[in-house]
Order: C-alpha cells, then sequence, then structure tokens
C-alpha cells in the first residue's frame, strides 16, 4: 500500500530521514517510533506528499501510495488516498461545526450530495458523534475534536490513514476512545493506518507492526521496541525480567508475571513524614460567566513535596493552578505563601514566589537567541548576570546562540524552566510539561524536578510520569477534587490512572522500583 | 428547518435601507424594535447569536460620537442657543469650519436623530449577524468562487484567534514578572503573537492542502486560465457598473447591465469547470421568499413615500409627526416571527 524506496529527505542540506526502504502492507496498522527529532513527522507528512510539496527540502528516491508516486502528485491530489491528521487538530479545523468540518474533503472531490449525506452520517455513528453534529467546534472537548479531525478525513474514504500524535494532548480516557475509534477502522474497514505516538503505551498493544527511525527497521511491535531508545513501561519491565517473546500489552504481560510476583518482595512503604506547608489555598473558587471551573478548592503544599493533579480535559486542573498563582482568575479564596497571597504582590515578585510553566512554554519567549532570553532572566529577577545560564546548565545543553523556536521541545522546556527558576520560587506550577516529550526526556525531567529545591505541583494526564515522579497526586473532576494521597494509593487504586506496571504487579509502580528489588 | 442566510439579510438589508431614508426619531425607533423582537425571537443558540448585543453597544456609542461631534465642530445653527463653548479662532481659507462656538437645541436634536439612523442601520446589520451565520452566506456563492470564499471563511477566523493568542501570550508575560510597557510591551507581544499566527496558519494550509483544497483533478491548465479570466473579467465589470451607479444614478445602470451580464456569463462558465460540489446547500423556499420580502416591503414603501413626516424638520424644533402608512410597511418585517414559528 505505501512503498518508500531509498528515500533520504535533506532540509537545507541536513538529512532528515537516509535510505529508508519500507513496504506497508493493507490493512495494517504501523506504528513510527524514535526519539523527538528522529523524523517522525517528516515519515508521516511524506505519505501523503506534504514533504517535500507543502515543506520544502529535497526527496531523493520514491514514495509510492497505492501505487501513485508523490513526486508527482500534491497532497490535494492525493486526498481521496491519504487522509492526513495533524498534531494540532484544533489549527487544522477549516468550518466551525461538526457537520461541515466533516463534509469538507468531499465537497474538495467533487462527491455529489446524496453520497456526502451518507457518508456523513456513517462517519458520525463510526467515531460516536451523532448528538454533536450541529455543535460548533471551538466547543468540544480535545477528545471529540481529535475524532472529528480524524472523521473529517475519513469522509472522502480514503485507503490510508496518517495519524500524528493522535492522543498526546488527550486524559486517558479520551485517549482510549480514539485508539478504540482507529481500531474499528482497521479491522471492520481494512484500512492502512500510520501512527506516530510518543505516549507508546498507550497505543503499541493496538499496532500490528513498528518502524524504527531514524534506521529504517520495521518488524514485530515488541522486539523494534526492545531494540528502541523509546519503550513503554511494559516493555522495559519484559527485559528486566527477561521475558520472551516480549509482550506490549499488560495483558500478555500478566501472562508472563506469576513467577516475577513471587521473586518480588512486599514493596516498602514509607509513611511521608509530615511536612510544613508552604501553600496554603482554601476555598479557591474560579467561574467564568456561568461555568464554575474550580468549586471551592482547599489545598496544602508542603516543602520539596512533589504533586501531581490528574484528571479529565475540564476538569479545572490549569484554572486552579492559574488561580493559585495569582495571575489568573480568582473569583473567592484564599491563597497564602509564607503569609502572603501572591495575587496581592507585583508580577516580578510573584513569580519570585511561585512560578507557572503554562500549557505553552514557548509563550514566555520572545527573544532571538537563549543567550538573549538568560540575560532577559536575570535582569527580571534581579539575579546577578549569569544566573539562568547556570540554571540552564544545570538542566540540559542547549546551544546559546540558537533561536528558541528551533529547540526540540525538551530543550525548550528546559529554558522556560530555567527562565523560571532563576527566580528560585518557593513553589513550581507545571501544566502539562510532558506533552512533546520522548521517554528520556521525560526521564530526565523527572530526575531534574526530583532534585529541585522547591516544591512542585504539576497538571498532567501522564499516567506514567506520575508513578515515576510524584509523591502524592490529586484527582480533579468536575471543578472538585475527588482524590488527595500519596500517589501510589491513589493510583492504583483507579483503573484510569493507574501505570502499566501497577496493571501487570499491583503494588509495584515503575521499572526502576522493582529492579532495584530484584 | 433552517432558513436561506440569504433571506435574513435580505430581509435586513430592507430594514437598514428603510431606516437610511428616514430620520424622523419615532419611525427609527420602531425599526430598530421591529429588528429586536425578531432577533429575540427567531434567532438560534449558536455562538454568534451574542453579537447583537455588541451591535447595540457600538450603536450607542455611535450616537454619543456623533453628538460629541456637533458640540464641537458645530453645523446646523438655530435661534435656541443651550450654552457656547469658546471658539478656536481658525484662518479664513477654513471658513465654514468653526471649532467650539455656540451649541443649539435644534442642531443636538439634528445630530441626535443622525446618530440614531447610523445606530439602526448598525442594529440591522446586527440583527443579520445574529440570525444568520455570515460564513454560511459565503458558502452560498456561486461554485466559480469556490476557492475565494473558503478562503475568506478562514481569514475571517484570524481576527479572533489573534485576540485569543495575544490574551495568553499577555497572561503568560505576567508569569514571566514583565511589566514593561510602551515600545518594548509591543515588541514583547508581537513576536509571539505572530510568530503563533504564522505557524497556525501554515498548519492550516497544509490540512487545507492534504483534504483536497485547491484540486484541480483533471482539468487542463488552458481551462483553468479561461475560468479564472471570465470569473474576473465578470466581477471586474460588475464592479465598474457599480461605481458608475453611484457615481451618476443614470449613466450607471447600462454599464451595471453590462457589468452583470459579463459576471453571470464568468461565473456560469466558470461553475461548469469546476469539479466541486456543496454539502447541504442552503435552499431558497417559500418561507425564505416571505422572510426576505417582508424586509424589502418597508424599504420600497419609504423610498417611494413622499410623506413629508419622514424628515422632521428642526429649525425650528417640532415635534416629530407619526406617518402612518411607512409605519404600517415597517410593521410587515415582524412577518418572520410567524413564519418561523410555523417552520
Amino acid at each position: 500500500m505505501i512503498r518508500f524506496e531509498d528515500v533520504t529527505i535533506t532540509y537545507a542540506e541536513r538529512p532528515v530521514l537516509a535510505d529508508i526502504s519500507v513496504e506497508i502492507p493493507e490493512g495494517e496498522l504501523c506504528l513510527v517510533v524514535g526519539r523527538t527529532g528522529s523524523g517522525k513527522s517528516t515519515f508521516l507528512r511524506a505519505i501523503n506528499g506534504l514533504v517535500p510539496h507543502f515543506s520544502g527540502g529535497t526527496l531523493a528516491g520514491r514514495v509510492l501510495v497505492d501505487g501513485r508516486d508523490t513526486a508527482r502528485f500534491p497532497p490535494r491530489e492525493l486526498a481521496d488516498v491519504v487522509g492526513f491528521v495533524g498534531q494540532d487538530p484544533v489549527a487544522g479545523f477549516v468550518a466551525d461545526n461538526v457537520e461541515d468540518e466533516l463534509a469538507y474533503s468531499m465537497e474538495s472531490l467533487g462527491l455529489p450530495g446524496d453520497v456526502m449525506r451518507k457518508r456523513v452520517e456513517e462517519t458520525l455513528d463510526l467515531l460516536g458523534l451523532a448528538q454533536l453534529r450541529d455543535r460548533p467546534l471551538a466547543t468540544l472537548s480535545g477528545g471529540q475534536q481529535q475524532r472529528v479531525a480524524i472523521g473529517a478525513a475519513l469522509t472522502a474514504h480514503p485507503r490510508v490513514l496518517v495519524l500524528d500524535e493522535p492522543t498526546s494532548a488527550l486524559d486517558p480516557g479520551a485517549a482510549e476512545d480514539v485508539l478504540a475509534a482507529v481500531q474499528r477502522l482497521v479491522h471492520d474497514l481494512g484500512m492502512t493506518v500510520v501512527i506516530a505516538e510518543h505516549r507508546l503505551e498507550r497505543v503499541a498493544q493496538y499496532a500490528d507492526r513498528a518502524l524504527l527511525l531514524p534506521q529504517g527497521e520495521i518488524g514485530e511491535v515488541g522486539e523494534i521496541l526492545a531494540a528502541a531508545p523509546v519503550a513503554p513501561p511494559v516493555v522495559r519491565l519484559a527485559q528486566v525480567a527477561g521475558w520472551s517473546p516480549v509482550p506490549v500489552s499488560v495483558r500478555d504481560a500478566r501472562r508472563h508475571a506469576t513467577s516475577l510476583r513471587e521473586r518480588l518482595p512486599e514493596p516498602a512503604t514509607t509513611m511521608p513524614a509530615p511536612v510544613e506547608p508552604v501553600l496554603e489555598a482554601r476555598d479557591i473558587v474560579v467561574k467564568y460567566g456561568d461555568v464554575r471551573a474550580v468549586q471551592g478548592v482547599s489545598l496544602d503544599i508542603g516543602a520539596g513535596e512533589r504533586v501531581a493533579v490528574m484528571g479529565r480535559n475540564g476538569s479545572g486542573k490549569s484554572s486552579l493552578l492559574w488561580a493559585v498563582q495569582g495571575s489568573g482568575k480568582r473569583t473567592s479564596g484564599t491563597v497564602s505563601v509564607g503569609g502572603t497571597d501572591p495575587r496581592a504582590l507585583k508580577p516580578a515578585e510573584r513569580r519570585r514566589t511561585v512560578a507557572l510553566v503554562p500549557q505553552q512554554p514557548s509563550d514566555l519567549l520572545y527573544l532571538e537567541t537563549v543567550a538573549e532570553e538568560c540575560a532577559q532572566a536575570d535582569a527580571e529577577t534581579g539575579q546577578p548576570a549569569g544566573t539562568c545560564r547556570k540554571v540552564l546548565e544545570g538542566l540540559a545543553s542547549v546551544p546559546q546562540d540558537t533561536h528558541p523556536r528551533d529547540l526540540s521541545e525538551g530543550q525548550r522546556l528546559a529554558l522556560v524552566l530555567a527562565v523560571m527558576l532563576t527566580g528560585a520560587p518557593d513553589v513550581l506550577l507545571l501544566d502539562e510539561p510532558t506533552r512533546g516529550l520522548d521517554y528520556p526526556a521525560k526521564e530526565a525531567l523527572a530526575s531534574l524536578l526530583k532534585n529541585l529545591g522547591s516544591a512542585v505541583v504539576l497538571a498532567t494526564h501522564d499516567v506514567e510520569f506520575v508513578a515515576e515522579y510524584a509523591t502524592r497526586v490529586i484527582v480533579m473532576a468536575e471543578g472538585e477534587v475527588v482524590a488527595d494521597g500519596p500517589a501510589r494509593e491513589v493510583v492504583t487504586s483507579s483503573p484510569i490512572f493507574a501505570p502499566q506496571v501497577s496493571k501487570i504487579l499491583g503494588p509495584w509502580l515503575t521499572v526502576a522500583d522493582v529492579e532495584a528489588a530484584l | 428547518m433552517r432558513l436561506h442566510s440569504g433571506a435574513w439579510w435580505l430581509w435586513a438589508l430592507g430594514l437598514a435601507t428603510a431606516a437610511s431614508r428616514t430620520t424622523n426619531p419615532l419611525m427609527l425607533g420602531l425599526i430598530l424594535a421591529v429588528a429586536g423582537v425578531v432577533v429575540v425571537t427567531c434567532r438560534a443558540t449558536t455562538p454568534w447569536a451574542g453579537t447583537y448585543g455588541v451591535f447595540l453597544k457600538f450603536g450607542l456609542l455611535v450616537i454619543a460620537l456623533r453628538v460629541l461631534l456637533h458640540v464641537f465642530l458645530g453645523g446646523v445653527a438655530g435661534p435656541t442657543t443651550l450654552f457656547t463653548l469658546p471658539q478656536a479662532p481658525l484662518p479664513h481659507w477654513a471658513q465654514g469650519i468653526r471649532i467650539g462656538g455656540p451649541v443649539t437645541a435644534e442642531g443636538l436634536v439634528f445630530a441626535l436623530y443622525q446618530g440614531l439612523l447610523l445606530a439602526t442601520i448598525l442594529s440591522c446589520v446586527g440583527a443579520a449577524n445574529a440570525l444568520a451565520n455570515p460564513k454560511r452566506l459565503l458558502r452560498s456563492l456561486p461554485a466559480a468562487l469556490y476557492e475565494v470564499s473558503v478562503a475568506v471563511v478562514v481569514a475571517l477566523t484570524v481576527a479572533p484567534q489573534l485576540v485569543a493568542s495575544a490574551r495568553s501570550v499577555r497572561r503568560a508575560r505576567q508569569l514571566r514578572g514583565d511589566t514593561a510597557r510602551g515600545a518594548r510591551a509591543i515588541r514583547t507581544m508581537l513576536v509571539p503573537v505572530l510568530e503563533d499566527a504564522l505557524e497556525r496558519s501554515l498548519v492550516l494550509a497544509a490540512s487545507m492542502d492534504s483534504r483536497g483544497y485547491g484540486r484541480t483533478a483533471g482539468i487542463s491548465k488552458r481551462d483553468r486560465v479561461l475560468t479564472g479570466a471570465l470569473v474576473l473579467a465578470g466581477l471586474f465589470g460588475f464592479c465598474i457598473g457599480m461605481y458608475g451607479l453611484l457615481a451618476d444614478a443614470y449613466s450607471g445602470w447600462p454599464l451595471l447591465v453590462v457589468g452583470a451580464v459579463l459576471a453571470i456569463a464568468g461565473l456560469r462558465v466558470g461553475a461548469r469547470r469546476v469539479p466541486r460540489t456543496r454539502y447541504r446547500p442552503d435552499r431558497w423556499t417559500v418561507k425564505a421568499a416571505g422572510v426576505a420580502l417582508s424586509g424589502i416591503a418597508g424599504a420600497v414603501v419609504l423610498v417611494f413615500s413622499g410623506d413629508p413626516a419622514l424628515s422632521p424638520t428642526t429649525v425650528p424644533l417640532q415635534a416629530p409627526e407619526f406617518p402612518v402608512l411607512p409605519a404600517l410597511a415597517v410593521l410587515v418585517a415582524l412577518l418572520p416571527v410567524v413564519i418561523v414559528r410555523e417552520a
């Protein structure tokens, strides 16, 4: 169905993909894995001709999709063969309600009206969107938007569907909905699906084969992942325990796990020592018009605590962080950090008390080079010159003369962290910090945050990262706290928030703990 | 069943035309009330339905501006001087313009009437906006203009996106403790906002490209050039015709007709070569025609009515009289309330 013949793609003399020869047969779900910057997106965009027709660069070799050479067919002429859904579905929406968005590609293909109506109905049913048909796209949740984007690609009846990180921005429940819909396409319609995803623990089990980039190796999912620098915890656990063949789903792993469970001792449960709270928030309420985003939340954050706030998209996590920091809206309630309310402080002093890294860290950057950003951070916080640079060097190696936009996600996050940490805040708040980070980058972030002096609160959907890093977990729903306790207790008691290792081995949370205990 | 968006726009333009023919505050008030009643009863629960209030507020602002302008710059004089502002001396070549000076009751009332006229026209546009999605109207354009209309629709979303992105950058800026003002603040805002806008538009362009926008599927280059040339020539002719009509009421007509014929011919020929279709196009129904005609009725009567009560004199000041026949004609525009109820 899809054939890459000796494909090399270069941007400005720099090869992104080199000598890739791959064949993906019809009806297969192929998972593309690799570290950030290994060329996953480029590979996906080459399938429908966006590379090089849209992006520029040169492509040597041949890409054939359903027999069509992408050198001669630009993306618009491949629209009836390849459906493409990019990383940010919202930015790709053309219409403003669900039905019109679904119909858009069919209008471009010039299909007759009755065919369009039939296909829109089919797609609404297939993806479970029937109740949402008249809704404006902007009012949908993240998971619903992702399903609409997939549906909009499907109505053209393409033979290939290409998905670039379909679940990265979604909470675990919404991600499952999207992946169930994708699996249905593969099973029922025989569609060929190519997915790139950082959160492998979510998708690996559905894939038929995996392609490792930049090497271009294709094979059994388990084998490829075991050899890859990125792998979900279940694969890492299998390697530690020496299981063969390597399982990729929790279910397969459980079959191997009986003997391992017997060998493992009871995990040491240390009761966290009570700590002096650095941040006390009481009865926080945030209202936007009639919507109560946060409804009377109270929390104490202790010195050195690492707290993860979890919950569905729209459960009030971000609003809570912004309200606590003091820059966002707070309808009522009090916050006290060392006796002062951060909201009463000037922004410059506020960030030295409570710092917040927002969901789009790049919003904080506006200068041309990393060095300038660092100098600016020193000036803003009144620290001696070079403070920010020193912090940054402790976090990651980031070239000083690069434009911040040219950095990788991980490097950019490190830069923003360094900028915020220059003020040495008592409390650091992070909103979705692991978006766009691969496993090694997440490990680096976890160890980096563990070594910080300040208390850290982060809002995230990433259950594996929480298991790795957090000491305490707060679960929010509908603007209220529904669970608050030590990480182990909270995540193991919930099927949605449990990490893979705990699903396999019960009380254990991470591969590192298991390895240490063996 | 959704009415054709064009019907609502014709209805509103009819009301606006009626409003433009009178300065009688009673008539203007009636038109405002009619538009308001129809909006409140007929609008659907859509995000753009809430824009009506914005237009009303904007109308109030226009009235205030018109009155202020009159107070400072004068215009209509009259015998009843209310108060006198100090007058700025101007050189004699600026004769006829004054700044400051006496403010008369007659002039104020005149300015109020004119402000009200503009506000009423604005409220009619606001009503159309609330009743029918303007984007939907663009989708009803002839097929030959398909690509242009999609581009306009996309461009319409840019403004709200820029506002949203500016807001998030401003919030982020606070997080950094950067409270710079003036030129530096503009720079620190502008760079991320523009970068964001640029990035978004690239993503959108890639998405549209992958979904078949601008597809030529089997049409030869010669045909495409011909289509483009015809459509452009037609529109150009139409524009010249319109200009002629506005510049000189009579010599404009033949130009307009020639332009319109050219445009329609161009669009027709173009449409045959465009391999695109529409999903659930809005259709003209009897009800849609009824809505459109009910709005136009008022306009026709007011344009041809010579009732002196339509423009009440302000020098000397007089209580405005109520023109009965034009008022009845405007009330016809309430018909959509009945029509939509039944739909």
